[in-house]
């Protein structure tokens, strides 16, 4: 059919901030979504408070609004196009992840879609509503006959108990309306039950929780699949998680495709799915279908559905080539599938199914070291910030890639650096010890079978010291806990196990991890007895890995994944070196082409592998080769290495400029190539560069892909400044490899990160900086420490997101962290004299922090001719020493002198020229008595450089790079129609968002290590209105009255008077602590007192959080820590959504924020407006 | 698992080296891919295979076993299995034994460690090859001789090999007993258990058997099942169907729809590559939607000629838009390209079952 003609304009929803559970999956779909519909002549018109997302930028949708993600903004925004001439008909809500799609139901049911005559399209709200609501979704599974778990539903505490005396334990609880399965859980015990229940009921949208028999240990399918009108439907993926039942499928290692199910199963699920689609009544879209199979009887049940784009879509485009989004745009508009043509083969239609001929592995990627009170294990509820994806031709490559993809410093699944077994095997050896590398069972026998006895699965038993689990050989007791528990490192305990001699059936009774999976794994452990047996005869020392390993056992490893790292560890030799394309060791890459070599492909979208050899009879003997797949067109090529895996502090902004670096090449005539192995990102959609490798980030696996490009075409350059820490830590081995990096030279970077040098650098410019000095050991720290004075900041070099960054008060705090400080750093040094300094600064008390991003075009330190443009001045809401990713900030600084923007403007030349830098720079200063302090030059792109980008109008990050290439700045400026300094349009500001609400317990306070996973941005008029908007964005809705609590530290206790003064006069109802109250009565300001301990006459706090009497609450920490009774406090607020501002900047800014909304009223106050019209200069 | 290597010689020259695994030996056959993710024992057991080297695209075969239930016919048939990874250990609550020892016992010889996807790459850009597959013959020149002086699949009558020695009936599983008759050119079982669902008693006749003996059991309707080789050279199943044509309901699936169209005079011809998989999509001429189908065939029927000769087209292959299937609504006859029974592949075609039972009636 053809597309539909009577809509014009279509809203479509992103998903907002990077949280837990929707990462930038969804600037992707979107993405994809928003160039399909325009594509097709559609006026798109576009929501979403992220301004890191390449979707807002202007070019993508004809009207962008970075607006809060809420009912009461569509219905401005619809009205304001109505009055604009040009209202808007259709909204699509089904690809901006369980945000959008909430939001748009809200909007349903509020009845403002109705009012505006929009209709949805993508997925009709009855069919989301079914899907959604578990009752309904039940209902509807029972009709069609498909198997679903016992189960039911629950409003009340007593309710669920009802319902529990049907399903018995162990069970689930899944509430309705959440995403990433938040506040759910598995529950073993009554104690657990209660706890769990109460959560879910109150984290509802709804207030409704699934009570489900407990299918934990079950096999997980997941089919991605998409239905049009015409009821054609096809799966284009079917997942199969190597984690069963019991861990959310957000954290579980996934496979595609399925493996371990017959034809006639995997058809079962798929008749299944189609039913189920047609049953709901998804018909325009894509949707995603999770299975549960018992691994003894096969017995299918249904678990859950998703009437839109989804996680697993992303991942599911990726790992096939077949575009879900774009694919479900054009359905959602009135075509067939039928009609969409397969952009990878251009011959054949959409309505196939992707046939697969190499295996995909997904791993999840957390960041427990951020939150070290949080619990480890892993549950129903996602806990992971990102991921990455790998692909090979058998599992074991790509488990092993996508291992060394996830930045976790393994080099593969064991013999590496961090491998306790090698260590421990190499040292035997050192020992002189004749079977130092052969496994425990192969040296004495087989495996203690008592090992294995004992107490019930997953059990902790008693005496275990946790500590432990790092040693080798591991406590067999530990190592069973270990198995049995779902945590980020079963894998290598599972290793170790192998080690120990444990079979993959005993492996299995504790993992309940498929035994094809297992013995994979196994394949892998006993194949390193082979290599090893090499190692254990070969003299140590100056050969090297090709010289001690035969052509054929090299060409065995490659095939099995491991890497130079792993060999040269495992061998303790020198790395071979990669290998081009086409090399007689079976070194290739391979395409996704969807259709598994069927059909000639014209996609740019390629994998490393290693492949047997082919013979041919040439001149009467044989000749080796393997077949070249990658064909290169000779035109110059610009390489980007993107970021990798999201983890905190290395997120979407990084892929954003990564996006914009390629775009611009392109623009600029070269052949980009994208080199990242995120399968959440724009960067790794198969048109956003013109060749995409989805490699691991190592040394190895890029100069792999940069020889074979080599081999055929010149190579402009490779970018490594725009992905943040993971290509950065790249460029020093790449340039040494004879890459030409582009930009500022790696040496200029390094110059910035190092204390000495740059402590010269600044002197000899005459600019300031804190007194601080660089520690490379805990003594040095100390007297550094006492020299400059307590408080002192520690910061580690070459680390992401203030990775480890603590302000110490006194020698004790200096003590505690110091030793963390020096383990923290990314980079792995090649020597203990190596190792990276700590550095130890002088802490500046109540400085105002100021992000400067600019861009220059200097060719060398010192260059005379260059210039440089400062992007945007940003002042932070905290003040210095909380993390600068951490921190909201403003553009324009809402409180500089005109003399002090200067001066900072003066300074980053200064710094710019001196350092060389020839593309993005970022230097942050603390102003302090009025003078800047140079506190960090980074020179790369930040993760600010997209909010300035939104802020002032100006693609940063392609300005910079057409400066790499070789352009001059004003050329480039004048490209994209900019002056000399440009002005911010409107008063923006960035919030950050935090993932407190999933980490039950730990304390939700800000310091100098980064913990935020996204952003929003609010832009208006005045700084307090932008406030507010941000605040909304970010879940964090101010109140305009009710209940304020004020609990502060004594140095803050002073300056919180005015703002409790305010808070009165605004009409809020005050509570305080004893000293805070104390403070605030000698100030003539009343206020109720609350008690910090349980039991006493007044008020318990921590009983008005959780009884929901508090509607916002100010504490600056006295102390930091789950442990502590504040930290309690903190936590609980921030599960229960709660308002909570931690420090007094940030409470200013919110009530001058509360304040501004007050004075129009909120309906009146927040207007919107899009991007476009502020670029047009529109007030 | 044997360690003996094992070649893989195609007639361009080329040889692919590894590992043996099933039976031991050397085997001369036509070398096809078959892109299907799962579903590798109906495709060991499915007849249509005879004479024919199968390369697996999906990497990774054997990962759940074998099982008594997934067999398409009593036997494999298949000259040699070509796979990137043989699983070491199977898992699957059904399986009673591996690959390895599945296809030994068969004495069906395997290969495993080749890049079958280069392999693919040859049979996609040259055609169908014809191949030697030996764990005896090492000698380059040998392989590659050999392979270049084996049989073409063009002219090729396969049925004979394939075809039962005697009738067989398969009874219904439940309902009313319609009288089919099914003609086995090697026909697979699921076809057989679909009309046994439908309620039908399926005579089995060989496709040599003359017309008016079919007709004695006074069957109701009439299949015309799959099976292996060149249409055009299994003269007599075309010879056996010509006087059965009108006199009841007919139904051809695969190689049966290829025996229809050469009986009511149109021609068949090679598809370079063929299609073998189980994603293939199909449009249903009449209702516009799409079929995701299971397809195993080398030779296809010539649009033109069949029109020529009344067939009307009812499904066409949405990737190279070659005929799917047909109908001759005075002749009261029908017939798929694909397979409809699927096992393996989905079940979107099931429909044309019903529709044959609709045709033959109560």
């Amino acid at each position: 059919m053809p597309k539909r003609e009577d809509i014009k304009t279509i809203l479509v929803i992103g998903s907002g901030p990077i949280v837990i559970g929707q990462g930038c999956e969804f600037d992707y779909s979107g993405t994809q979504a928003c160039k399909t519909l325009r594509a097709e002549g559609y006026r798109v018109v576009l929501l979403n408070s992220n301004p890191a997302t390449i979707m807002t930028d202007p070019e993508f949708a004809d009207r962008t609004y970075v607006e809060p993600i809420a009912p009461q903004f569509i219905d401005k925004i619809m009205e304001f196009e109505r009055t604009r001439g040009q209202p808007i008909d259709a909204l699509l809500p089904t690809l901006g992840g369980q945000t959008g799609l909430n939001c748009a139901m809200e909007a349903h049911e509020q009845g403002i879609l109705g009012r505006h005559g929009v209709e949805v399209i993508g997925a009709s709200p009855e069919a989301i509503a079914k899907a959604e609501d578990r009752t309904l979704f039940k209902e509807a599974m029972q009709r069609i006959g498909l198997d679903v778990p016992i189960s039911g539903t629950a409003h009340s505490l007593d309710e669920a108990r009802q319902v529990l005396s049907d399903v018995g334990l162990p069970c689930c609880i899944r509430p309705a309306y959440t995403l990433g399965g938040e506040g759910g859980g598995f529950c073993e015990t009554m104690e657990e039950f209660e706890r769990i229940t109460a959560r879910g009921l109150s984290q509802s949208r709804i207030g409704e929780v699934l009570i489900e028999e407990g299918l934990s240990g079950w096999k997980e399918f997941e089919l991605e699949v998409i239905r049009d009108r015409r009821d054609n439907f096809v799966v284009v993926c079917a997942i199969e998680n190597l984690d069963p039942m019991g861990v959310h499928t957000g954290d579980s290692i996934t496979v595609a495709p399925a493996q371990t199910l017959t034809d006639r199963e995997y058809q079962q699920m798929r008749d299944s799915a189609k039913a189920i689609m047609r049953e709901i009544g998804v018909d325009t879209g894509g949707s995603n279908v999770q299975f549960a199979v018992c691994p003894a009887t096969g017995r299918q049940v249904v678990i859950e559905m998703n009437p839109r784009v989804s996680r697993s879509s992303a991942l599911a485009s990726k790992a096939t080539g077949y575009p879900i989004a774009k694919v479900a745009a054009k359905l959602a508009v009135g075509y067939t599938l039928d009609e969409i043509p397969n952009d990878i083969t251009r011959t054949t239609p959409a309505s196939f199914e992707p046939a697969i001929d190499y295996c995909v592995v997904k791993i999840p990627r957390w960041t427990f070291e951020k939150f070290p009170d949080a619990d480890e294990t892993l549950t129903t509820q996602m806990k992971s910030v990102g991921e990455a994806m790998a692909i090979g031709r058998s599992f074991k490559e790509a488990f092993q890639k996508c291992i060394r993809s996830m930045e976790i410093q393994r080099a593969g699944f064991g013999l590496d650096a961090n491998d306790r077994w090698l260590v421990a095997a190499h040292a035997r050896h050192a020992g002189g010890e004749p079977d130092a590398y052969r496994s425990l069972a192969e040296r004495d026998g087989a495996a203690d079978a008592s090992i294995m006895l004992g107490s019930r699965q997953g059990e902790a038993p008693p005496d275990v010291d946790e500590s432990s689990a790092t040693h080798w050989p591991i406590d067999p007791q530990v190592l069973r806990q270990k198995l049995a528990k779902p945590c980020q490192g079963r894998p290598y305990y599972i290793r170790y196990a192998f080690k120990l001699g444990w079979t993959v059936d005993q492996v299995h009774q504790l993992t309940r991890i498929d035994p094809w999976f297992l013995d994979q794994l196994a394949q892998l452990v006993e194949f390193e007895s082979e290599l090893l047996s090499i190692a254990a005869h070969a003299p140590s020392g100056a050969a090297s890995v090709r010289e001690k390993l035969s052509p054929d056992l090299l060409h065995k490893c490659r095939s099995l994944g491991y890497s130079d790292q792993q060999l040269a560890h495992a061998l303790r030799a020198a790395a071979p070196g990669a290998v081009a394309d086409d090399s007689t060791d079976g070194s290739c890459f391979r395409m996704v082409d969807t259709c598994a070599a069927e059909f000639e492909a014209a996609t740019p979208y390629f994998y490393s592998t290693t492949e047997a050899p082919i013979l041919r009879i040439e001149n009467g003997s044989a000749v080796r080769s393997t077949e070249r797949e990658l064909q290169v067109s000779t035109a110059p090529h610009v390489v980007v290495i993107g970021g990798g895996p999201n983890r905190i502090g290395q997120g979407i902004e990084f892929d954003y400029c990564c996006v914009h670096a390629s775009m611009e090449a392109r623009r600029l005539g070269y052949r980009s190539v994208m080199i990242n192995s995120n399968p959440e990102t724009v960067s790794t959609d198969y048109d956003t560069s013109d060749l995409l490798f989805f490699e691991p980030l190592t040394h190895d696996d890029v100069t792999r892909v940069l020889r074979a490009i080599e081999a055929q075409a010149p190579i402009e350059g490779v970018i490594v400044q725009f992905g943040g820490q993971t290509p950065l830590n790249l460029a020093d081995s790449l340039k040494q490899a004879g890459a030409k990096i582009l930009g500022t030279p790696p040496e200029s970077i390094n110059l910035a990160e190092d204390r000495d040098e740059f402590q010269q650098i600044l002197a000899e410019i005459g600019l300031r900086q804190p007194q601080s000095g660089a520690a490379r050991n805990v003594e040095e720290a100390r007297r550094i420490a006492e020299r400059l004075g307590y408080p002192v900041l520690i910061r580690p070099s070459y680390v992401l997101g203030g990775r480890a960054m603590e302000l110490c008060n006194n020698e004790a705090d200096l003590s505690r962290y110091v030793t963390r400080a020096f383990a923290a750093t990314d980079r792995v040094a090649a020597s203990a004299a190596d190792t990276p300094p700590v550095l130890i600064d002088k802490f500046l008390l109540d400085a105002t922090e100021i992000d400067i991003d600019a861009v220059a075009d200097y060719r060398r330190p010192g260059d005379d001719r260059g210039d440089c443009v400062v992007c945007g001045i940003m002042e932070h809401i905290e003040q210095a020493g909380i993390h600068s990713g951490d921190s909201a900030c403003a553009i324009p600084p809402h409180s500089l002198a005109p003399d002090v923007v200067q001066e900072l403007q003066r300074q980053t030349l200064l710094l710019a020229r001196r350092l060389g830098v020839c593309g993005l720079m970022n230097i942050q200063f603390a102003i302090a008595g009025g003078l800047p302090y140079v506190l960090e030059v980074n020179p790369r792109a930040s993760r600010t450089v997209p909010f300035v980008s939104k802020a002032t109008g100006v693609p940063w990050a392609k300005v910079a790079t057409g400066v790499m290439l070789g352009r001059s700045l004003r050329d480039c400026l004048w490209d994209y129609g900019v002056g000399r300094w440009p002005r911010p349009l409107m008063t923006a500001i960035k919030t950050p968002v935090f993932p407190f609400k999933k980490f039950p317990g730990v304390d939700a306070v800000l310091g100098p290590e980064m913990r935020s996973t996204g952003e929003v941005m609010g832009i208006d008029e005045s700084f307090g209105l932008a406030f507010a908007k941000a605040a909304i964005a970010a879940g964090l809705s101010l109140p305009t009255s009710g209940n304020a609590l004020v609990s502060v530290n004594d140095p803050d206790k002073p300056r919180v008077v005015p703002i409790a003064r305010e808070l009165r006069e605004l009409g809020f109802k005050l509570f305080s602590t004893v000293g805070t109250h104390k403070a605030l009565k000698d100030a003539g300001i009343p206020s109720t007192i609350v008690s910090k301990q349980a039991g006493a006459p007044e008020g318990f706090l921590l009983d008005l959080i959780n009884h929901g009497v508090l509607d916002l609450l100010i504490n600056t920490p006295v102390h930091y820590g789950a442990a502590l009774e504040e930290g309690r406090w903190r936590a609980a607020a921030a599960a229960r959504n709660l308002p909570l501002i931690t420090t007094i900047a940030g409470a200013q800014a919110a009530v001058g924020a509360i304040r501004s909304l007050k004075a129009r009223g909120l309906e009146k106050a927040l207007s919107v407006r899009a991007l476009q019209d502020y670029a047009a200069g529109l007030r | 698992m044997n360690r003996t290597p094992c070649n893989l010689a195609l007639e361009d020259g080329s040889i692919f080296v590894g590992q043996s695994f099933g039976a031991e030996g050397t085997a001369a056959a036509e070398v096809v891919f078959n892109t299907a993710m799962t579903g590798y024992q109906e495709i060991l057991t499915g007849p249509s295979y005879c004479g024919q080297i199968v390369v697996m695209t999906a990497p990774l075969i054997g990962n759940y076993g074998v099982n008594p239930d997934d067999v398409e016919s009593g036997k494999q048939h298949l000259a040699g299995f070509v796979v990137r990874e043989l699983a070491r250990r199977h898992s699957n609550h059904r399986a009673s034994s591996g690959l390895h020892d599945y296809l030994r016992a068969a004495g069906v010889i395997g290969l495993a460690g080749v890049d079958t996807r280069s392999l693919t790459r040859r049979l996609r850009t040259f055609g169908a090859l014809r191949g030697l597959i030996s764990t005896e013959i090492t000698d380059p020149a040998e392989l590659v001789g050999k392979a270049r002086a084996s049989a073409k699949m063009e002219g090729r009558n396969l049925v004979e090999r394939v075809m039962p020695d005697g009738d067989m009936v398969w009874e219904p599983s439940g309902g009313a007993g319609r009288r089919v008759v099914a003609m086995d050119c090697g026909i697979k079982r699921n076809i057989l258990r679909r009309l046994a669902e439908a309620g039908c008693e399926v005579r089995i006749v060989p496709p040599n058997r003359s017309a008016e003996s079919i007709m004695e059991s006074k069957p109701q309707g009439l299949i015309v099942g799959n099976g292996p080789g060149d249409p055009a050279a299994a003269t007599d199943a075309i010879e056996a169907l010509r006087p059965l044509i009108g006199r009841m309901p007919i139904f051809g699936i695969c190689l049966g729809h290829q025996l229809l169209a050469l009986a009511l005079g149109a021609k068949t011809y090679k598809l370079k590559f063929g299609h073998h998989g189980a994603n293939h999509p199909v449009l249903n001429v009449e209702t516009g939607r799409v079929e995701i189908t299971s397809q195993n065939h080398g030779f296809a029927v010539d649009i033109a000629s069949l029109e020529s000769v009344g067939g009307r087209i009812s499904h066409l292959n949405l990737y190279d838009r070659s005929l799917e299937g047909f109908e001759h609504a005075e002749r009261r006859l029908f017939a798929v390209q694909y397979h409809p029974e699927a096992a393996p592949g989905p079940h979107d075609s099931t429909y044309l079952f019903d529709r044959f039972i609709a045709m033959i009636g109560k």
